[in-house]
């Protein structure tokens, strides 16, 4: 560098999209700090409106631009076609799961408040809301963006906490059960904690076998040094527990099921979207990028990682009675299809191909899910959801639209034709078929009929079976929350009908590749 | 005119107009409309059907629907197809008829009051799948329907039916997903390994040259289609799911969804796969005999009366596969008949027993008894049903029994002649099953068991009327089938290796 040092240059258009919902996090904090508490929510809700709707709109601008071949912000983000594909998925689930959130009875009133204390039905008296809610979403919203699109393992770390932080946070602000509630704030945060370090950890070995965390370096280095090979294969082990923890692969699954179930539900709805989506843009980035030229060393773990946790989510999920459980190891079973794409590295046309039908199944996954928590916050009992599968009992009778609707999320998710999640399924699939893994797909068919199984149950309960005569009451949706059920609806529709054109959109984003 | 397109098109749009009527009679008469119209212009399809035609589907229509995955929404009908689809237009009208009262309420354990309008929406929804999936010329087309066809059936048998639905339904839907996910995976790897990117049907033909991964698909193909047929030993679901259904719809699925397994195997199978079909014959041969005795015997076992029937049905899936199987034309145009004649046959058993359960409340046969005292006619159109059920001479189920046995002598004798021991055995469980209904003491006072009253005449007429025809004058059905089955045949037997036994009947003629 001749003793001089360079101004860092930024591409302010290309990271606009973070940028903007960042800013708005802390302008969201700012509101906090300063604005008077009954004026708070009606300024946090459309800030983080607006500030969602804003990036989404420059990431699509971003689009519209054409992509640059190289890194930005000096080789920290990659602003490339998955990067942005990513980002509008999240930025869209986002603004739909906030929908969910605008809903008084699903936070806290007061979250120090101790659960039965006075200093609680005082707070709920008087009428509090927690709107810290919406600032905390923005900043791991924001931390998302980054996870999906660092081009660098230290921006990568900094993204995943900036992501973990403010979920540990949300997931322990559920208005009911809060004992729950905060029990599964506690688990999310001590293994979350725990999986960081070991990603740090591994990025320091990594580090100390390339001399570099950028990820195109080491796949440089990769290329040209042998031997030492022992820090780096740990390193990579290390560096993937901390990933696959986030997607919830097993056998680091088990979070996934403790913290649904205690998360307030709109909360579930954006971590079991949005985080899963961010977390495969990292995946994607660290194996494919960074160490794609390790593929022999990790393909084989890689493979039994997705047949055991496709086949774990598909058959514990058989053994859980509450909803949210359920479709949280439906999600572990998700995780475990997306990586059979993810094994499906190959020639250049074939990881195009597994990546576009990666993305596919991102967004189509990512819609039904926040539809089907958004139906969840709906069938109430006296003490908030009624989590419990058995009180779900002939709902197809009480309100036939309402569960008919979640019917079809379930067969979305069981991957019955004319649904989107068929098409993904298909995508994947069809990848993995091309890049060889066969046996894989084979195992993948066999856990979606183990899956269908459970899926198939809720919908007997909820058509073929008895109303309890004590029932949960269907709450009368807000206008936010209807408007994501019809939403999510719509999308499991048209992505299952007439998948084209986001095929389309995938295949334009998939088609450079990750830039480097 | 995009015929197949209409014919899929106006059950779909009849099942939302019925399901956004007010009143459930006004859905009742619409959906009958609905599939009125449906039959006359399959009526208008069938009458502009050139048999002798060169192309090989006719009325096609192929637009691009998922050009990234080479999917296209294209359909076309040849002989074997347009009969499929003619019996399904002919028996849904029949069904809506039949099933007039049925969502109200069957018989004893009566399930609690259902949307009536629900039950002939999906209905028609049934209707326009089963016309897809008959007339799909894309293979990825032919599976979304196959799939999609279980989910309103599963609402049919688990909303309306028995005491056992749930039951019943998940089983059912649980089976032939398993089935179906077995067939994605082969589908998937048909279009990796062909490379042509396209789903066509006939483009895809004679591209799978590898007898290994030809034998591995069609195992793919042939397990999905052998659980939906269903052949023994994958038939275990078939009672539990026609024992439970309402009885239009298990008309519905043992006479229309199980041949999507049959004409699957014709279809698919042979023509993908010739060279492993040739080489599983063997095995599905033995299935298939093995189904024939098998389904019989328990059939006369059975004491209610709905599994009975359907398994008779498992017995006479196994006359198809073995015609199928059989590869010789006779057989290959037996077996088409036959699904169009099981068909009937079965429908108008099952209607027949669903009218007396609906008036006694109970399906075992040892309930009735002495019927044919109080009510001649019911017991009248049992017996014709029950008959042609067992393949008695001048019914259209003899013609196609025959010819299936016929055509399998010429190349198993064997097989043949263990298969007609399923004849005789039909005479037992049917005879017997008459005889202690509808004969003896009467054990009903006439009020409990009133004869057949217009609608049910109306049902069962033309059901009974297309039996006899087609017993006598079969011509004009078997002269829209043969040539689509020769070509069908044909095409398996292009490979150069000509079975020895195919040679010898050439030089016996």
């Amino acid at each position: 560098m001749n003793g001089t040092i360079q101004a860092p240059t930024i591409e302010y258009a290309l990271l606009a999209p973070m940028l903007l919902v960042f800013g708005a996090a802390i302008i969201g904090v700012l509101v906090e700090a300063f604005a008077p508490r009954d004026l708070r929510k009606s300024i946090q809700m459309p800030l983080t409106l607006l500030a969602l709707l804003g990036g989404f709109v420059l990431t699509v601008l971003n689009g519209i631009n054409g992509l640059p071949d190289a890194p930005a912000a000096m080789g920290a983000v990659a602003v490339d076609g998955p990067a942005l594909f990513i980002w509008g998925i999240i930025l869209v689930l986002a603004l739909v799961s906030t929908l969910l959130i605008n809903d008084e009875d699903q936070f806290v009133a007061q979250a120090a408040a101790v659960p039965g204390s006075p200093d609680e039905e005082e707070a709920i008296l008087s009428g509090y809301a927690q709107t810290e809610v919406y600032p905390l979403l923005l900043f791991s919203v924001g931390g998302m963006l980054l996870f999906a699109s660092a081009n660098d393992l230290l921006a990568m770390f900094v993204g995943l906490e900036v992501m973990s932080l403010p979920l540990y946070l949300l997931c322990g602000l559920a208005r009911h059960r809060r004992l729950l509630s905060q029990e599964a704030s506690v688990k999310y945060f001590l293994l979350g904690a725990f999986s960081s370090a070991f990603f740090l950890y591994g990025t320091a070995l990594i580090y100390g076998y390339a001399g570099s965390v950028d990820l195109k370096a080491i796949s440089a280095v990769l290329t040209e040094v042998s031997g030492q090979e022992t820090l780096l294969l740990v390193g990579l082990a290390l560096l993937g527990v901390g990933l696959l923890f986030k997607i919830g692969a097993a056998p680091f699954q088990a979070w996934k099921p403790d913290v649904y179930q205690g998360a307030p539900t709109a909360v579930t709805a954006l971590m079991a979207s949005t985080v899963l989506v961010a977390a495969f843009g990292a995946v994607l980035r660290v194996f494919w990028v960074a160490l794609g030229g390790l593929e022999w060393d990790w393909k084989p773990v890689m493979w039994g990682i997705a047949i055991l946790t496709m086949i774990v989510g598909a058959i514990l999920a058989i053994t859980q009675t509450e909803i949210k459980r359920m479709l949280a190891y439906s999600s572990i079973a998700h995780a475990g299809f997306l990586l059979t794409g993810v094994v499906a590295i190959g020639a250049a046309e074939q990881n195009r191909q597994a990546l576009s039908a990666i993305l596919f199944y991102l967004a189509a996954y990512g819609f039904t899910t926040v539809g089907a928590f958004a139906v969840v916050t709906m069938v109430r009992d006296a003490g908030g959801e009624a989590g419990h599968l058995s009180r779900w009992a002939g709902l197809g009778k009480r309100a036939p639209v309402l569960a008919g609707i979640f019917a079809f999320f379930l067969l979305a998710f069981a991957g019955i034709p004319l649904t989107s999640g068929f098409f993904g399924k298909y995508a994947v699939f069809s990848a993995a078929v091309a890049g060889d893994a066969l046996p894989l797909v084979i195992v993948g068919v066999v856990s979606s009929a183990i899956a269908a199984f459970f899926y198939v149950r809720v919908i007997v309960l909820m058509f073929f079976n008895e109303p309890a005569v004590d029932g949960p009451s269907i709450a009368t949706p807000t206008v936010g929350t209807s408007a994501v059920v019809a939403l999510a609806a719509a999308a499991t529709v048209v992505l299952g009908v007439f998948p084209q054109p986001v095929l389309d959109l995938a295949d334009q984003a998939a088609s450079a590749l990750f830039i480097r | 005119m995009p015929w197949l397109s209409t014919l899929i098109a106006v059950p779909v749009l009849g099942a939302v107009g019925v399901s956004l009527v007010k009143s459930d009679k006004l859905a009742k008469q619409l959906a009958l409309a609905v599939s009125l119209v449906v039959l006359v212009l399959t009526g208008a399809l069938a009458y502009l059907f050139e048999p002798a035609s060169k192309e090989r589907f006719q009325f096609a229509e192929v637009y691009e629907w998922i050009p990234r995955f080479g999917v296209h929404y294209g359909v076309g009908v040849d002989g074997i197809a347009l009969v499929l689809i003619a019996l399904s237009a002919v028996l849904v009208p029949i069904v809506i008829l039949a099933s007039w009262h049925d969502a109200d309420g069957t018989g004893a354990a009566a399930p609690p009051k259902r949307s009536v309008k629900t039950y002939f929406a999906l209905l028609l929804v049934l209707e326009a799948m089963m016309i897809g999936v008959f007339a799909a010329t894309d293979v990825f087309l032919f599976y979304v329907f196959f799939e999609a066809m279980l989910i309103p059936m599963y609402f049919m048998i688990g909303s309306y039916g028995g005491a056992q639905r749930s039951y019943a339904a998940v089983k059912f839907l649980l089976y032939s997903l398993f089935g179906g996910l077995l067939m994605l995976v082969a589908v998937i790897a048909l279009y990796v390994i062909a490379d042509k990117g396209t789903f066509m049907f006939p483009e895809l033909i004679g591209v799978i040259q590898d007898p290994t991964t030809q034998k591995w698909l069609f195992a793919g193909f042939f397990i999905a289609f052998a659980v939906k047929a269903p052949l023994w030993p994958f038939h275990t679901w078939l009672p539990d799911a026609a024992a439970q259904a309402p009885a239009g719809a298990a008309v519905l699925l043992v006479g229309v969804l199980d041949k999507v397994g049959t004409y699957g195997m014709l279809r698919f199978c042979l023509e993908l796969f010739p060279d492993a079909s040739k080489f599983f014959t063997p095995l599905v041969i033995v299935l298939a005999v093995v189904g024939i005795v098998y389904g019989a015997i328990v059939a006369i076992g059975q004491t209610d009366m709905k599994r009975l029937i359907a398994y008779t049905s498992i017995s006479h899936f196994g006359f198809i596969a073995l015609g199928v199987f059989a590869m010789t034309k006779d057989a290959g145009a037996g077996a088409t008949l036959y699904m169009v004649n099981h068909g009937f046959s079965t429908g108008a058993l099952f209607l027949v027993a669903g009218f007396l359960i609906y008036r006694r409340g109970s399906s075992q046969i040892a309930d009735y008894g002495g019927v044919q005292k109080v009510a001649p006619l019911l017991a009248g159109t049992f017996l014709i049903a029950g008959l042609s059920g067992l393949s008695l001479p001048g019914l259209s189920t003899f013609v196609s029994e025959f010819m299936v046995l016929i055509g399998t002598f010429e190349r198993y004798p064997v097989a043949a002649i263990i298969a007609t021991s399923g004849v005789v055995l039909a005479a037992v469980y049917i005879l017997w099953m008459y005889q202690r209904t509808m004969t003896g003491p009467s054990k009903e006072p006439a009020h409990v068991m009133p004869d057949l009253n217009w609608r049910e005449i109306w049902v069962m007429g033309p059901l009974i009327a297309v039996i006899i025809a087609m017993g006598f004058f079969p011509k004009p059905v078997l002269d829209v089938i043969n040539p689509a089955v020769d070509k069908t045949i044909s095409s398996v037997h292009i490979e150069p290796f000509t079975p020895a036994v195919a040679e010898k009947k050439g030089a016996g003629q």
